[in-house]
């Protein structure tokens, strides 16, 4: 795993924390919502559980995510595609929303 | 995150025989420098006649399934957890800083890795900022053949550039201006013998406000000039928590060729700007700026890499924040 994920025993993700407007369930909730509008491109799903989240996929087949440093690498293998905020397509359908 | 937490760690990056050791022993001399702790990877032909060096061994381990930015180096740890503790213990004397010299062909992503992401050394040090040296003379051709010294140059949040007594003023100016292409946030200070270093080389904190109120002025091109350069985003206030997914997905994506990024965003709903900085796939813990330092409220972010198409980052930045309005136009 990589060092932006906390791999090391980190408690947390370098964007946690700045913003704190809400209940840390909030925050959970509005990070899982704004992940969702990208990771429906994958036929994924994020959900708040607990202090962290579990990402699901249409086939049931899920992890469990303790941040959203941990989201991509995790969303990648249960999507079994590379998820590439470069890639046209992706772009083009954020776009169209 | 603030500024204070832990001993500042400066780490001095530049290829073979650039002079970094003797950039050192000049800085140690002066009065302000005395409290430095030193770690080197090796003893040189110049002597450091301080109190506080201590020699690293051993290589840069990878970690399992681990990238090659996160590749922890296990002897520089227990270097500064040592330091820590001796310290601590009243065994050494108490430094107030600690600058890493790094080995001429050393990434710097590992050893930012090591301070950035250990639980231990995350809580008792931080990062201070990347100081590079490059030899006026050997420079050019140096950056033509290794990967890692143009790297060194990119991930730089100050360049030095030595031994300009010894090159042409001509040769000199054209490596200056390609050191401003690869890394356009990073200052360039030249040094001859007869110069005194700044102390401030080692004191300075590239996340402070001076620092950002530098780069933030600092003339970065639309697209880079060459195969490694800097792409400039700009916009108006964004959603964090958009932001963040938008820039994890894209280090965790594209990490090994963003060398660096620094970025002063701004917020949706809060009035002060955060200093957001990253080497590869880490990203340090983003600070609060006391105010915006000039102007009006508006994000800029500075991506330095290989192979980076700035039009498209646009694109895909404003996609994902929602803040595709005021992302400056291509030019």
């Amino acid at each position: 795993m990589c060092g932006l994920c906390g791999a090391f025993g980190a408690p947390d993700h370098w964007s946690d924390g700045v913003v704190r407007s809400a209940p840390p369930q909030a925050q959970r909730r509005a990070r899982a919502e704004a992940a969702n509008r990208v990771l429906g491109l994958y036929g994924l799903r994020l959900a708040p559980w607990a202090d962290r989240y579990t990402l699901s996929g249409r086939t049931g087949r899920s992890a469990v995510v303790d941040h959203l440093g941990a989201l991509w690498p995790a969303a990648e293998r249960l999507a079994g595609r590379p998820c590439d905020p470069l890639d046209p397509a992706v772009i083009a359908a954020l776009e169209a929303r | 995150m603030t500024p204070g937490a832990g001993t500042p760690v400066t780490l001095l990056t530049g290829f073979l025989g650039a002079g970094k050791t003797a950039l050192l022993a000049r800085l140690l001399r002066w009065p302000p420098l005395r409290d430095t702790a030193v770690l080197i990877n090796e003893f040189g032909e110049v002597g450091l006649d301080h109190l506080l060096i201590e020699p690293l061994q051993g290589e840069v381990a990878l970690l399992r399934g681990g990238c090659v930015c996160c590749s922890m180096r296990g002897d520089l740890k227990a270097a500064l957890v040592d330091l820590h503790d001796r310290r601590g213990r009243g065994l050494v004397p108490g430094f107030r800083r600690v600058v890493i010299e790094t080995t001429g062909l050393a990434d710097p992503g590992p050893a930012i890795a090591t301070l950035v992401a250990d639980p231990v050394l995350r809580h008792a040090f931080r990062v201070a900022g990347i100081v590079t040296v490059v030899d006026a003379v050997n420079g050019a051709r140096t950056l033509d053949a290794h990967e890692e010294a143009v790297r060194q140059v990119a991930c730089a949040d100050r360049l030095i550039l030595s031994k300009t007594d010894l090159a042409t003023p001509e040769a000199a100016a054209e490596l200056r201006a390609r050191l401003s292409a690869l890394n356009p946030v990073a200052p360039v200070t030249d040094l001859t013998l007869d110069d005194a270093p700044e102390a401030a080389l080692l004191t300075d904190d590239p996340t402070g406000e001076p620092a950002a109120r530098r780069w933030l002025c600092a003339d970065v091109p639309a697209a880079p000039h060459g195969p490694v350069g800097a792409v400039l985003i700009e916009s108006g206030p964004v959603d964090w928590t958009r932001f963040g997914l938008w820039l994890g997905m894209l280090l965790n994506r594209h990490g090994a060729r963003i060398l660096r990024l620094k970025g002063l965003v701004a917020i949706e709903g809060i009035a002060t700007p955060v200093v957001i900085q990253g080497v590869q796939h880490l990203v340090h813990p983003p600070r609060h700026l006391a105010a915006w330092p000039e102007g009006e409220a508006r994000t800029r972010l500075v991506l330095i890499g290989r192979d980076l198409d700035g039009a498209l980052l646009r694109r895909s930045y404003a996609a994902f924040t929602g803040a595709a309005a005021s992302v400056a136009a291509d030019r």
